[in-house]
């Protein structure tokens, strides 16, 4: 009995429906019940058959203790989250992301000269359990906290460090959108005068957003493929 | 003075002073409060009376020196959005006043601007900041001095507040007048990866800017400043383990 009637609500689409979980996107049975594509998963799960059996909606094989449930519960979520940094590297999780990503459900760019770029969830760590989910900008490649708490204490492994490149990768749309916002910089003025960069209020950081803009300034990155040139 | 009671836009109850209630609007967190004596120096309003109909009536509204109770509720409201304005106008001098300074450095340091969403900028308090110095051009953005860049504010309240009511200079000047509050830069920063490796082309790009950087802490060295271990120097991350830019290395 492994298909559960399309009209009761399953165990995943339950779980992306809660709140704050609206950067998850429901994983298909097929990929969760290919054996392949969980390698590695039941060392690092407690409960590990249990769990799975609670994301696939099957009754579980024996029953589980009253005690052991919240254990369970909460295995099953790790398990579903370390499935979905996976998944959303395939072609169709990629897809289901696209189309979260074009209808802002990660959110916008808070940068004012990223001109509200879409943004794309990103985890810094792939081991769950260290740190929580941060948005990659396309545009100024800098990483940002999500702006509602509700996203406070999702695991950002659950994504992954690689989705965002892999997501560029395979839509490189995306990576000429971000270019053609222009890569104009802020500078603060003191009654319309820049600030001196040999004043001890000088600017410190616009090498973080600079691009090369001359012939020496692009000799230099060409330079720059390897490591960086001394002067 | 009458105890009149009227509505304002936070639909708010008993009003005591038209500023008190102009600053407990929700969206008004970035004002500060001005002082009377600034407000009626004339002096400081040098300029205002083209861009403000009428005002030395509308200051005497924002005073509370004005019977209410004889206008109409057209004129009422007229009074009331040129008080905004000229109250947000005063506002962006009377920031750059050491008084005015003094307010905004207590807001800044209760983080009533917000903080950088940027990860590296580690909950930074920002600073609000104008893109023009003329009403109605940009609203307000919030500068942050870790990063040195412009973020949209988080609230679509603040996003409707106009940004010449804090003007293009207040950071620099607010920096100026408190130069031991300028935060320490880190240099540490994130480089997209592909199952371990540094995306080559971020990498290179990470690697020119790092040069850039470098050259930089060099003029500036030369020319006697400090950038270590400072206020607006630079920090380096603690272990420099992940400082390789060696894209092709091996996961680890
Ligand atoms: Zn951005
Ligand atoms: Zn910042």
């Amino acid at each position: 009995m492994s298909d559960v009637s399309s009209e009761l609500e399953t165990w995943i689409s339950n779980y992306c429906s809660l709140y704050g979980h609206d950067y998850f996107v429901e994983v298909s049975q097929e990929f969760i019940e290919d054996d392949f594509n969980l390698t590695g998963l039941s060392s690092i799960v407690p409960f590990y058959r249990e769990a799975l059996d609670m994301i696939l909606d099957f009754e579980p094989e024996t029953s589980i203790a009253v005690s052991d449930m919240a254990l369970v519960q909460h295995s099953a979520e790790l398990l579903f989250g370390l499935i979905h940094q996976r998944f959303i590297l395939t072609k169709m999780g990629l897809q289901m992301m696209a189309s979260k990503f074009e209808q802002k459900v990660f959110g916008v760019c808070p940068r004012y000269l990223c001109d509200g770029m879409h943004l794309l969830p990103v985890g810094t760590q792939d081991v769950p359990g260290l740190e929580t989910v941060r948005l990659f900008c396309p545009c100024c490649a800098d990483i940002y906290l999500p702006n509602s708490s509700r996203y406070l204490n999702i695991d950002g492994a659950f994504f992954g460090t690689t989705f965002p490149g892999m997501f560029m990768d395979k839509y490189p749309e995306v990576v000429n959108q971000a270019k053609l916002r222009g890569k104009q910089q802020f500078q603060l003025k003191l009654f319309g005068f820049k600030v001196n960069e040999s004043s001890q209020v000088g600017p410190r950081m616009k090498w973080l957003r600079q691009v090369p803009k001359n012939e020496q300034e692009r000799r230099d990155y060409e330079e720059c493929a390897y490591a960086i040139k001394n002067d | 003075m009458e105890d009149d009671q009227y509505t304002s836009d936070s639909g708010s109850e008993l009003s005591e002073y038209w500023i008190d209630t102009f600053l407990g609007i929700k969206g008004h967190e970035y004002f500060c409060d001005i002082d009377i004596e600034y407000i009626t120096d004339k002096f400081n309003l040098t300029g205002l009376n083209e861009q403000v109909e009428r005002i030395s009536q509308v200051i005497d509204y924002i005073i509370d020196e004005t019977d209410v109770s004889q206008l109409t509720d057209e004129l009422r409201e007229i009074y009331d959005s040129n008080a905004r304005v000229l109250y947000g106008l005063v506002h962006a001098r009377f920031i750059l006043t050491p008084r005015g300074l003094q307010r905004m450095m207590e807001k800044y340091k209760k983080a009533d601007f917000g903080y950088c969403a940027r990860v590296h900028c580690q909950l930074q308090h920002l600073l609000p900041v104008g893109l023009s110095d003329i009403c109605g051009v940009c609203s307000v953005k919030l500068y942050c001095p870790r990063c040195e860049d412009l973020y949209n504010p988080k609230s679509s309240r603040h996003a409707m507040i106009d940004g010449a009511f804090f003007g293009t200079s207040f950071p620099a000047m607010f920096f100026q007048q408190y130069p031991h509050l300028q935060p320490s830069h880190p240099t540490e920063r994130y480089v997209p990866k592909m199952f371990g490796f540094k995306i080559h082309e971020y990498a290179k790009l990470a690697r020119w800017q790092e040069q850039q950087r470098r050259s930089l802490q060099k003029r500036l060295a030369d020319r006697g400043l400090e950038t270590i271990n400072t206020a607006n120097g630079y920090v380096y991350p603690e272990d420099d383990d992940d400082e390789g830019d060696e894209e092709m290395e091996e996961q680890s």
